[in-house]
């Protein structure tokens, strides 16, 4: 035990420091993005997709705040995005368009579901929390397909982009952009200084040994509670963002494969580092984008037939890429990027 | 008119836990046995399914489709095996959950690959066509009865299987402590393969006996895998006992819920509302279930004793 506590500790300070390049080239990137992407010549896509990266990237961050560093296994964490979604949805179909009011009633309805959920799924430990988590998701997947008055099965068109205190800002796709990135930098600061906190390290603390932690004195239970909490929160705002992004809202933000996917984006991108989720979003939003593309560009050498069969069933190609990474790619995007390093 | 038409229902909620159970039942023992958590059990449902719906258009015979389809689904879950989740044995459960989250994938868009994405309908075997009166003026599917049928001689059968005989005796030991069985000298490696090959044999066979009342669709088998995960959950992991009540509590709970729910709470709302909210929690019933159970019993109805 004592072994596996030492060697999983925090890295030592020159590394951190070096690694800290990366969330500034990160933040960089994202920033520049948008300079870049007028002279692509097809500004739109580019930014609606990078738009997406970034939501996707506060959800998956919210993941592995409690995934890296507390070993919680949430397999029911698209509830979340889904919550924020119907939040404004249903706001705005009531004549509540305003993000002033939208988000702190999806910040509040997503804490209270995780509160309460998280109460009940942190009482039971190991793959059973995998399994009531995703119960309670698929609950409130059931939920929404059948809320007939918005939309059931269908989902629900937004009539317009949220207001900002009254004006109609977001409707500028930069500005939107813009406000993503806001929002991704600040989860992405409150995060770190979560993870680096007092709370942060009774959490890490907690996944390594839970009976060491209590028999120093701490109470496991209420500080994963409240990191479920917080992560569930963060979720929901990537959910506003998401409706308002794609101007539409169904019950398939909050399917179980969605939930499947953000635990494959932590994964893919590094447990446990942050940026390492945001990095694992940007890949896995880009190859599900570029796949059939790339499919189609590698298979010149069959049929055009063949070729477009299998753009078509790209599908089969990013299973068991899934597979071969979670076997033979241990520790993610960020552990290759790390592994020079140590060497 | 209510007490027949809850009777009914009562049957569907029988027919639909059994279903359940067989699915249940290879999920529970492959947890139990190899602490392995395999989202792809609901796939070798699907494809269970599929194979039936190609070999009965194959040979035009829905009991030469099934005897063909469950050695076909017990190669099928053996390959996978091999392939895939021995590499996964002892590594954590994310990885598990990961790596067979890319096998449905994969399964899903094959069977669309294969088959194509529209559904295919299996036709209802000839012998078991029909309705047979069970009260009076009432009518119920002699093959929604053959279901329930074959799944109670299902459910007895392992029942028999795993306490009475060597390899339930195993099966058993090795759910309790699989390295002390290793270490009394069991190979262990093989008994993972009979109770996973078994496992998705089960599985493929709940799929094949459901295609005639149900279309047969890429991705069928992801939901059923969630309800399945209620029930072991629920009936505490490694237990075959607990996998059969807590799945009848299941198929009871969701089918009688559906049809009930908005009569129930007519007696407190007005009809509108009542049919609003029934129809609204009715599906959520099961989940609600759970968690209650699981609030009092954190490991299950019926924990395996380690």
């Amino acid at each position: 035990m004592t072994q596996i506590a030492e060697t999983q500790s925090a890295p030592t300070p020159s590394l951190s420091t070096r690694l800290e390049i990366i969330p500034v080239v990160l933040f960089a990137a994202f920033a520049a993005a948008p300079l870049l992407a007028s002279f692509s010549g097809a500004e739109g896509y580019v930014l609606s997709l990078l738009t997406r990266v970034m939501i996707f990237g506060i959800a998956a961050m919210a993941l592995d705040l409690i995934l890296g560093y507390g070993a919680l296994v949430s397999f029911g964490h698209a509830a979340f995005l889904g919550l924020g979604g119907y939040a404004v949805g249903i706001l705005a179909s009531h004549g509540f368009e305003d993000v002033l009011i939208q988000v702190p009633v999806a910040l509040l309805a997503s804490a209270a579901f995780a509160f309460v959920t998280g109460a009940i799924s942190l009482r039971t430990k190991g793959v059973y929390f995998i399994m009531i988590t995703l119960a309670f998701g698929q609950m409130l997947y059931f939920l929404a397909t059948s809320l007939a008055a918005y939309g059931g099965d269908d989902g629900m068109t937004l009539a317009s982009r949220s207001l900002v205190a009254g004006s109609d800002l977001l409707e500028n796709d930069f500005i939107f952009y813009w406000g993503c990135l806001l929002c991704l930098f600040g989860t992405y600061a409150l995060s770190r200084s979560i993870v680096a906190s007092r709370f942060g390290r009774v959490l890490r603390g907690t996944r390594e040994n839970a009976v060491r932690m209590e028999a120093i004195g701490f109470r496991p239970f209420r500080f994963q509670l409240a990191a479920y909490v917080i992560s569930g929160m963060m979720a929901g705002l990537a959910g506003c963002l998401l409706a308002n992004q794609a101007e539409f809202v169904s019950p398939a933000f909050m399917t179980w494969q969605r939930s499947g996917e953000l635990i494959f984006m932590v994964v893919l991108g590094g447990l446990g580092s942050l940026h390492g989720a945001i990095i694992g979003a940007a890949a896995f939003l880009l190859l599900e984008e570029f796949l059939p593309e790339i499919l189609h560009a590698v298979s010149f050498f069959l049929s055009e037939e063949t070729r477009a069969h299998l753009a078509e069933n790209w599908k089969m190609v990013f299973g068991p890429l899934l597979i071969l990474i979670v076997l033979f790619v241990r520790g993610g995007i960020m552990g290759l990027l790390r592994r020079p390093h140590h060497d | 008119m209510t007490a027949t038409l809850f009777f009914v229902q009562a049957l569907n909620g029988l027919q639909f836990g059994l279903i359940l159970f067989l699915i249940a039942a290879g999920l529970t023992l492959v947890f139990g046995v190899m602490d392995f958590i395999n989202l792809a059990h609901g796939v070798q449902y699907m494809v269970g399914a599929y194979l039936v719906a190609a070999f009965s258009a194959w040979t035009g015979s829905f009991g030469w489709a099934l005897l063909l389809a469950l050695p076909t689904a017990l190669a099928f879950g053996l390959l996978l095996e091999a392939l895939v989740f021995r590499h996964l044995y002892d590594r954590d459960h994310l990885d598990q959950v990961l790596a067979t989250f890319g096998v449905i994938l994969f399964l899903n868009q094959g069977v669309k690959f294969v088959w194509g994405a529209a559904p295919l309908s299996v036709p209802v075997p000839e012998l078991l066509s029909g309705s047979v009166e069970i009260a009076n003026g009432l009518l119920y599917p002699v093959y929604r009865l053959a279901i329930i049928a074959a799944g109670l001689v299902i459910a007895a059968l392992l029942y028999v299987l795993v306490n009475h005989t060597r390899v339930g005796m195993l099966v058993r030991a090795g759910a309790s402590n699989a390295s002390m069985v290793s270490a009394l000298g069991v190979n262990i490696q093989r008994l993972f393969m009979v109770v996973f090959g078994f496992g998705a044999m089960l599985a493929g066979f709940a799929g094949a006996m459901v295609a005639p009342i149900l279309s047969v669709e890429p991705g069928m088998g992801d939901n059923i895998l969630i309800l399945a995960f209620v029930v072991i959950v629920i009936g505490g992991i490694g237990s075959i006992r607990g996998a059969f009540l807590a799945a009848l509590l299941i198929g009871l709970v969701d089918t009688v819920g559906r049809s009930f729910a908005p009569n129930l709470l007519r007696l407190v709302l007005d009809p509108a509302a009542a049919s609003q909210t029934g129809r609204a929690i009715a599906p959520m019933l099961i989940y609600i279930f759970m968690a209650a159970v699981l609030f009092f019993r954190p490991s299950g109805l019926f924990p395996v004793k380690r």
